[in-house]
């Protein structure tokens, strides 16, 4: 499967090259000017960037989840609900690097392999940075207005929370 | 919405802090959240510069329109707003393949480029159109079939099977799109 996705990239900008050239097309003028449409993508997503990291950090770094989550240490207990799992759920749709490093956690302390292991796995891979990509997307066409977009997201992502726990817990047993 | 989350994130943050943690870090939160934006940003360039160029001769020599024609019967039923030929689609398919390989540096551009295309054909400027809202609920529900980042982990820390988690993830993934889309569907008929 890793092999798949290393060679997927290679093979697709060669023949994105290739079938330029049949088609007779100045792909070097062609690719610069895409380039420089990158540039401008990246010129207007960079307030939206700078300012969800801000507000994240922010966030995150005050501690607020760790205490609010150690509240309901006896209920996960009761549900086998691993503890850790909770804080990685709620971070996971404002940052990745943060679920990830909660993730890593899990996998020292209870092994890869565990319950937690894979239920941690399952909601990484099912789920997304849905905040994060809504400002970043959003912001890069400059609308403010985003009607139901956040919460049908959230709801999502949710939705694939309480799912992951159920397939793991069929699949492999808690 | 962005606003008030945004808003939110940063009072609760400080008031936080202030009443039961440590003020001084603080300080060095707010300083060097700048620079780390800044750092993500400078990670992104370069894809982001390299993709946009691969794309656009993609997009002239009609690769682009072929696997947007490839995927058309499925996807103008998703976005049934968007116009037959719009090159937006295409934008759309090149993102959820990439974002389902677990390329997600590389689907961002696509991403990006999606949102600019449906941008063209929305008819009010500021608000987001059906077709966004329906791309980004697909996009963030996480259409995941190789999880990489999640197998490298598991490798790292010496897992039996890395890949096991591969199925249950894709099981839960279409748990999580299914639920999304109609809910989406069902509020945008609600609105009408």
């Amino acid at each position: 499967m890793n092999t798949i996705s290393k060679i997927i990239i290679p093979l697709f900008v060669l023949s994105v090259i290739l079938y330029g050239l049949k088609k007779k097309v100045f792909i070097y003028d062609t690719f610069l000017e895409g380039a420089k449409e990158g540039i401008i993508t990246v010129f207007n997503i960079f307030p939206s960037i700078i300012a969800m990291v801000f507000a994240i950090n922010i966030f995150l770094n005050s501690g607020i989840l760790e205490t609010i989550f150690s509240l309901f240490t006896p209920i996960l207990n009761r549900f086998h609900i691993p503890i850790p799992i909770l804080p990685m759920a709620f971070v996971r749709p404002i940052s990745g690097t943060a679920s990830l490093a909660i993730m890593n956690d899990i996998f020292v302390k209870f092994g890869p392999d565990s319950f937690a292991g894979r239920l941690a796995s399952t909601i990484q891979g099912c789920t997304d940075t849905t905040i994060y990509v809504l400002a970043l997307y959003f912001g890069s066409v400059k609308i403010s207005k985003t009607r139901h977009a956040l919460s049908t997201g959230l709801f999502a992502d949710f939705v694939g929370i309480i799912a992951s726990f159920i397939i793991v817990s069929w699949f492999f047993g808690t | 919405m962005i606003n008030k989350i945004w808003g939110f994130f940063i009072i609760i943050g400080i008031l936080f802090t202030l009443f039961f943690g440590d003020s001084t870090s603080l300080n060095d939160t707010i300083l060097t959240s700048a620079s780390s934006g800044v750092k993500m940003v400078l990670d992104l360039i370069p894809i982001l510069v390299l993709w946009s160029g691969i794309m656009k001769i993609a997009e002239k020599s009609g690769v682009l329109a072929n696997i947007s024609k490839l995927f058309r019967p499925l996807l103008s039923k998703l976005f049934p707003s968007l116009k037959k030929d719009s090159k937006a689609l295409g934008y759309i398919t090149s993102n959820i393949c990439a974002n389902a390989l677990g390329l997600g540096s590389a689907a961002t551009p696509f991403g990006l480029k999606a949102m600019e295309e449906m941008q063209k054909e929305n008819q009010k400027k500021d608000t987001a159109s059906d077709a966004m809202i329906t791309f980004l609920v697909l996009n963030t529900s996480g259409v995941t079939i190789i999880p990489t980042t999640v197998i490298a982990l598991r490798l790292m820390h010496q897992s039996a099977n890395p890949e096991e988690i591969i199925l249950t993830a894709i099981l839960a993934t279409i748990c999580s799109s299914v639920a999304g889309l109609t809910l989406d569907k069902i509020r945008r008929r609600k609105k009408r």
